[in-house]
C-alpha cells in the first residue's frame, strides 16, 4: 500500500518534472494558448464591464469636480483677459503722455496742463472737443492746445471742471502761419470736411510742397512756432490776388485723447485796434 | 414726474451723442439722438408734454456743442409742431410718420443750423454741407427713427399706463 503511493508520487512528480521541461522547452505554448484564451477573453470582458459600473459609480463626483474646475479656469482666464486689456490701456496712456512729457521738456518755454478729451461737440457742423479740466485748474478762454505732434487748437468756453476747445479744423477757425523755408505768411481756415486749406499765400511766393506750416504768432492768437503741418499741394491762378495750398496736419483729429494745454500764453485782444467805422 | 424724467434721458442721450455717436460718422453726418427721442415722444398717442421734452432737449445740446445758443431749440421746436401735427393726422401709421417727421425734422433743425452758422461768419460750403453732412445724417436718423419709436413706445406705455374701463 504504502509502496503503491510512494510510486504514485514519483510518477507524478516525473510528469510534473516533464511538463515543467516541456514549457520551458516551449514546447507547451499552444497548449498553454488554447487554454489561456478564453481565460483572458472572459477576465478581460469582466474587467471592462466592472470599469464601466465603477465610472458609473464614481462620475457624477469628477464631474462636479470638474465643472467646478472649469469655471474656476474660465474666471481665472477673464480676469487675466481684462488686466491685459487694462494694461494695454495703461501702456497705450503710458505712450502718450511719455510723448507729451517730451514735447514739453522740448520746449521748456512754456508751461502745460495736460487734458483728457471727453467728448466731441454734438453737431456735425462744428470741430470742437470737450476736455476735463475747466476754470479751477487754470484755463482760460483763448489758451492754445498742442499735442506732442503739433497745434490742435484753443481753448474757446471754460467751466469750472472743463473746457471746450476750437479745433483748427473748425470752419470758423483762422490760424496766422508762416511756411518753411519760404518764409510766405498766410491764413489757415479750417473747412466742414475736417481739412484745412492755406490761403492768402502772396503771389510772388514760391511755395513748395512739403513746406512746414507753423504759426506765426501774427494777431496774438497763438504763439509762434508751433508746427501745424506740411504743405501737400498748392494752386496759383494768374488772375488771382493769392495763392491757396492743401495742408497735411501732423495732428491725427480723430483720435485724440489726450492734449496739452498751454497755460503761460496770454492771448491778445485785437479787437479795440481795428479802425471802427464812424457813424453819421 | 414725465417732465423731470426727461432731464436724465435727455442729459444720458446727450453724453451719449457727445462721447460716442460724434466719433462714429457717415461721411461728416452722425445721427442726432435728442431729435430721434423729441420726434418719437411727441408721436406718442398719449404723451402730453411733448413741448417740455423738446425745450430740454435743445438745452441738452446745447451744453455739448458750440452752435450758437437757442439754434437747436428753435429747429427742435418746428420738428415738435409738425411731429403734433402729424400725429393728428397720420396716427394710425406711427411708424410712417415717425420717419416722415425724422426726415423733415432732421433737414428743417440741420438747415437752421447751417444758416445760423453761416450769420456768425463759419465759412462753410453749402453744397459740401449738403452731400457731406445733411445727407448722410437725414440717412443714419432715419435708420434709428425706428428703433428709437420703439424706446419711447415702452417710455410712455410706462409713464402713461393705459385706461382700463370696467
Amino acid at each position: 500500500m504504502t509502496f503503491s503511493r510512494s510510486l504514485q508520487s514519483i510518477v507524478f512528480i516525473l510528469i510534473a518534472l516533464g511538463i515543467v521541461g516541456l514549457a520551458l522547452g516551449g514546447y507547451l505554448t499552444p497548449v498553454s494558448r488554447i487554454l489561456l484564451d478564453p481565460v483572458v477573453t472572459a477576465q478581460t470582458w469582466i474587467a471592462t464591464r466592472y470599469q464601466a459600473i465603477q465610472d458609473f459609480v464614481s462620475a457624477p463626483q469628477d464631474t462636479i469636480r470638474l465643472r467646478q474646475r472649469n469655471a474656476e479656469l474660465e474666471a481665472e482666464i477673464s480676469r487675466l483677459q481684462t488686466q491685459v486689456i487694462e494694461l494695454q490701456q495703461q501702456l497705450s496712456v503710458t505712450n502718450i503722455l511719455s510723448a507729451l512729457v517730451d514735447f514739453a521738456r522740448a520746449n521748456p518755454e512754456n508751461t502745460y496742463q495736460a487734458a483728457s478729451v471727453i467728448g466731441y461737440d454734438a453737431s456735425p457742423f462744428v470741430r470742437y472737443v470737450l476736455i476735463n479740466l475747466g476754470s479751477d485748474q487754470g484755463l482760460r478762454r483763448g489758451m492754445p492746445v498742442v499735442t506732442q505732434a503739433g497745434l490742435v487748437g484753443r481753448v474757446a468756453a471754460v467751466t469750472a471742471s472743463a473746457a471746450r476747445v476750437q479745433l483748427i479744423t473748425d470752419p470758423a477757425s483762422s490760424v496766422n502761419v508762416r511756411l518753411q523755408p519760404s518764409g510766405a505768411q498766410a491764413v489757415l481756415t479750417g473747412q466742414i470736411t475736417g481739412d484745412v486749406l492755406l490761403d492768402m499765400i502772396p503771389q510772388e511766393a514760391n511755395v513748395q510742397t512739403g513746406e512746414l506750416v507753423l504759426t506765426s504768432g501774427l494777431g496774438g492768437g497763438y504763439p509762434p512756432d508751433l508746427l501745424i503741418g506740411q504743405v501737400s499741394s498748392t494752386r496759383s491762378q494768374a488772375q488771382a490776388l493769392f495763392q491757396s495750398a492743401t495742408i497735411q496736419t501732423v495732428v491725427d483729429f480723430s483720435q485724440l485723447e489726450i492734449v496739452l494745454v498751454i497755460t503761460n500764453f496770454q492771448p491778445i485782444d485785437t479787437e479795440p485796434l481795428l479802425p471802427q467805422e464812424e457813424t453819421p | 414726474m414725465t417732465t423731470l424724467i426727461s432731464i436724465p434721458i435727455m442729459g444720458i442721450l446727450a453724453i451719449l451723442q457727445s462721447s460716442i455717436v460724434s466719433r462714429l460718422p457717415l461721411l461728416h453726418g452722425t445721427a442726432d439722438l435728442i431729435l430721434l427721442m423729441i420726434v418719437a415722444w411727441a408721436l406718442q398717442k398719449r404723451v402730453d408734454t411733448p413741448w417740455q421734452w423738446c425745450i430740454i432737449g435743445g438745452l441738452m445740446f446745447n451744453i455739448v456743442s458750440a452752435v450758437p445758443f437757442g439754434i437747436p431749440l428753435l429747429g427742435y421746436a418746428l420738428t415738435t409742431a409738425i411731429a403734433l401735427l402729424l400725429r393728428r393726422r397720420v396716427w394710425q401709421v406711427p411708424v410712417l410718420a415717425m420717419i416722415l417727421v425724422t426726415f423733415l425734422g432732421t433737414l428743417i433743425s440741420q438747415s437752421i443750423t447751417l444758416l445760423a452758422l453761416r450769420v456768425v461768419g463759419s465759412s462753410i460750403s453749402i453744397p459740401q454741407a449738403l452731400n457731406l453732412v445733411m445727407l448722410p445724417s437725414l440717412l443714419m436718423n432715419i435708420l434709428f427713427a425706428v428703433p428709437a419709436y420703439s424706446l419711447a413706445s415702452e417710455l410712455a406705455d410706462w409713464l402713461y399706463p393705459e385706461e382700463i374701463k370696467v
